[in-house]
């Protein structure tokens, strides 16, 4: 039934291609690239200089023109989220860098930190001139042992050659950097608990307000940002803001990174300007489906999936177009999911993954993502479900949905809805039949 | 008569390493190094037993629950020690989608292991995981630090098999779109 490729295609790139210019993933990849001799031949830490030239607030008002919003998942505007800092004080001011990439579908930072560490670190020193901090943390997951390896030498190149340390590049400023390794909870990608965990606490939300830039970490005024928002101010810095404002849509500016798997052609994570269309992406970049494909999620698990149909492949991918589909940019971690799947049991793999994240605090999210949704979908796909058992997975979805402390119950339910709206069929199949209406279980390829 | 262990200090001879990780951190912020010390001992022992969180506790001035609080929030600070080679298979959607858990039967029955298990002479460990991040070249299996990327029965055989003798294979580097590196990929649209 499969018409799975067995030999492996050479990977694909954007690079020659003259609708995309591959910058921040310029250097992935290449020999050497995570040294700092490598990084300077090619004018890294230019935009460091340049940045620390300027004024904080010239920094802050050049990443507000760019209009780049954060690419961790939310797409809150980076600029915007700089200003929000006090006027500075006494107390110590924090930049953090969420490196704890976890959510499923998405691999674009690990690449960055472990193929081209000093971008990331430019990055930060960047923003931490324009919120005036002396301090920047990265935060990084602890799975990434390579990449918090290359980081670890990275930042000690960089002390070496005085771009960390005091007076970075004979500023006058002071600016060192904390590396932290996780350990392993998904949780730590949400702002506040990524501050406990750092803090030595468990990790578990803290109550917003107060917002990070009033107590961030140690209580202090702080700042977080994801890997790529940071590193994208490298190339803002040095292009300027025009240059990135004159790529994508109204309302989503630059480029992002699209990570592709599920049954593609050809996987991998690809730079691509904002407001290109699906298709573009799965099937020019991507080179379409292996095999028969009936809907895909976007932008990592948390976003509702979509069904594969012109309607929807031919959308822009930018917040606005994917916000009218019901759905999320997210972080572009695009999923494909195979006709021959079970939209139940790939749900209850999502659903299995919130469970087992779930920090456990409030009730919402202990008791129903971490305990209900999990027996629900075990039960029905046991064989044993019972006429009602939808409307219950209906009821309990709702009652969870923006009831929880954090985003993590949202995370888990807004797909969980999706996939009943779009694919009701196959729940009520599985339910009224005692098995799935797609019961393939072999994906794995023999070589 | 019983002879009882003597238990000696982990972290007695490493006054070094203790004060380069507490100098990481601010002052008024020193408990942040919990989680640094738990890696170490975790790394050096295959798990964090209670005499080295009480250890632990002792160093950073926090009672012992407080540490081992921290350390049941996470998924790779272990209780019991694991293995020389530490199996973790990810089972999330992308890897799952790739056959990760026909991995996971696999091994299985190559070991002889189930989730959370470490066999008899502390070979071999398995752990079922989530999200490893790396979802474009699934499936993959970590073994301790180590990623083994877009893992097929074939490579997973050989895997097990060379890891049964004491060796950690050698990496097969797989990379896809722009982050194979120029000249490591096709360029789209032809030349």
């Amino acid at each position: 039934m499969s018409t799975a490729v067995t030999d492996k295609p050479k990977p694909i790139t954007s690079r020659a291609d003259e609708r995309f210019e591959v910058t921040m993933y310029k250097y992935v990849g290449a020999e050497n690239s995570h040294t700092l001799n490598f990084y300077q031949s090619h004018g890294g830490y230019d935009a460091a200089r340049k940045a620390l030239s300027m004024e904080p607030s010239a920094v802050v008002d050049e990443m507000k023109k760019s209009g780049l919003r954060g690419r961790g998942g939310a797409g809150f505007p980076t600029g915007v989220k700089w200003s929000f800092m006090p006027p500075v004080d006494d107390r110590q001011r924090f930049i953090v860098c969420n490196a704890d990439e976890s959510e499923p579908g998405s691999c674009k930072d690990r690449y960055v930190m472990q193929d081209d560490p000093h971008q990331l670190i430019e990055g930060l020193i960047i923003a931490g001139h324009a919120i005036s901090a002396t301090k920047g943390v990265i935060y990084i997951r602890g799975e990434y042992y390579d990449a918090y390896e290359r980081l670890r030498a990275a930042i000690a190149e960089a002390r070496e050659e005085c771009y960390l340390g005091e007076n970075i590049f004979d500023s006058g400023n002071d600016f060192d950097i904390i590396l932290h390794r996780g350990a392993g909870a998904y949780i730590c990608g949400e702002e506040t608990a990524l501050m406990n965990s750092f803090e030595g606490l468990r990790a578990n939300p803290r109550l917003k307000p107060p917002f990070p830039a009033q107590a961030g970490v140690y209580s202090r005024p702080s700042t977080i940002n994801n890997v790529t928002s940071l590193a994208s101010a490298v190339h803002i810095i040095n292009k300027g803001a025009e240059w990135f404002n004159s790529m994508g849509t109204d309302d989503s500016k630059g480029f992002h990174h699209m990570q592709l798997s599920g049954p593609f052609k050809r996987p991998g994570v690809y730079e691509v300007p904002m407001g290109i269309t699906y298709r573009e992406i799965i099937y020019g970049l991507g080179g379409g489906p292996t095999e028969r494909v009936k809907a895909f999620i976007p932008g990592g698990s948390s976003c509702p999936l979509l069904p594969f149909t012109d309607e929807y492949l031919d959308m822009p991918m930018e917040y606005a177009s994917l916000a009218k589909a019901e759905s999320m940019l997210g972080t572009g971690g695009l999923i494909l999911i195979p006709q021959d799947k079970c939209i139940v049991d790939a749900h209850y793999n999502i659903v299995r993954f919130y469970a087992h994240e779930s920090c456990g605090k409030c009730t919402p999210c202990r008791e129903g993502v971490s305990t209900w949704l999990p027996k629900m979908y075990q039960k029905m796909l046991a064989g044993l479900g019972e006429p009602g058992d939808l409307e219950l997975l209906e009821d309990v979805s709702a009652n969870i949905r923006g009831r929880s402390f954090c985003v993590l119950a949202d995370a888990c339910i807004m797909p969980v809805q999706s996939s009943i709206k779009h694919f009701r069929a196959e729940y009520e199949y599985l339910i009224d039949n005692g098995k799935q209406l797609y019961p393939r279980k072999t994906w794995w390829k023999d070589d | 008569m019983i002879e009882l262990e003597t238990l000696t200090l982990f972290f007695s001879d490493k006054e070094e390493l203790v004060k380069e990780i507490l100098g990481r951190y601010p002052d008024y912020g020193q408990r942040s190094a919990v989680m640094p010390l738990l890696w170490e001992v975790q790394r050096a022992e295959q798990h964090v037993s209670e005499p080295r969180i009480e250890e632990i506790a002792h160093i950073l001035d926090m009672h012992p629950t407080e540490v081992k609080g921290v350390m049941s929030f996470y998924s790779t600070y272990h209780e019991q020690p694991i293995g020389k080679f530490h199996l973790q298979i990810c089972s999330t959607l992308s890897c799952s989608l790739a056959g990760s858990d026909e991995m996971y039967d696999f091994i299985v029955e190559e070991t002889g292991l189930v989730n959370g298990e470490t066999d008899r002479d502390g070979h071999f460990s398995l752990q079922k995981v989530e999200c490893l991040g790396s979802c474009t070249t699934a499936p993959v299996l970590q073994v301790n630090d180590t990623y083994y990327e877009r893992v097929t029965r074939s490579r997973c055989k050989m895997l097990l098999d060379a890891m049964r003798e004491g060796e950690m294979p050698e990496l097969e580097r797989e990379r896809g779109g722009d982050n194979a590196g120029e000249g490591q990929a096709e360029l789209l649209g032809g030349e």
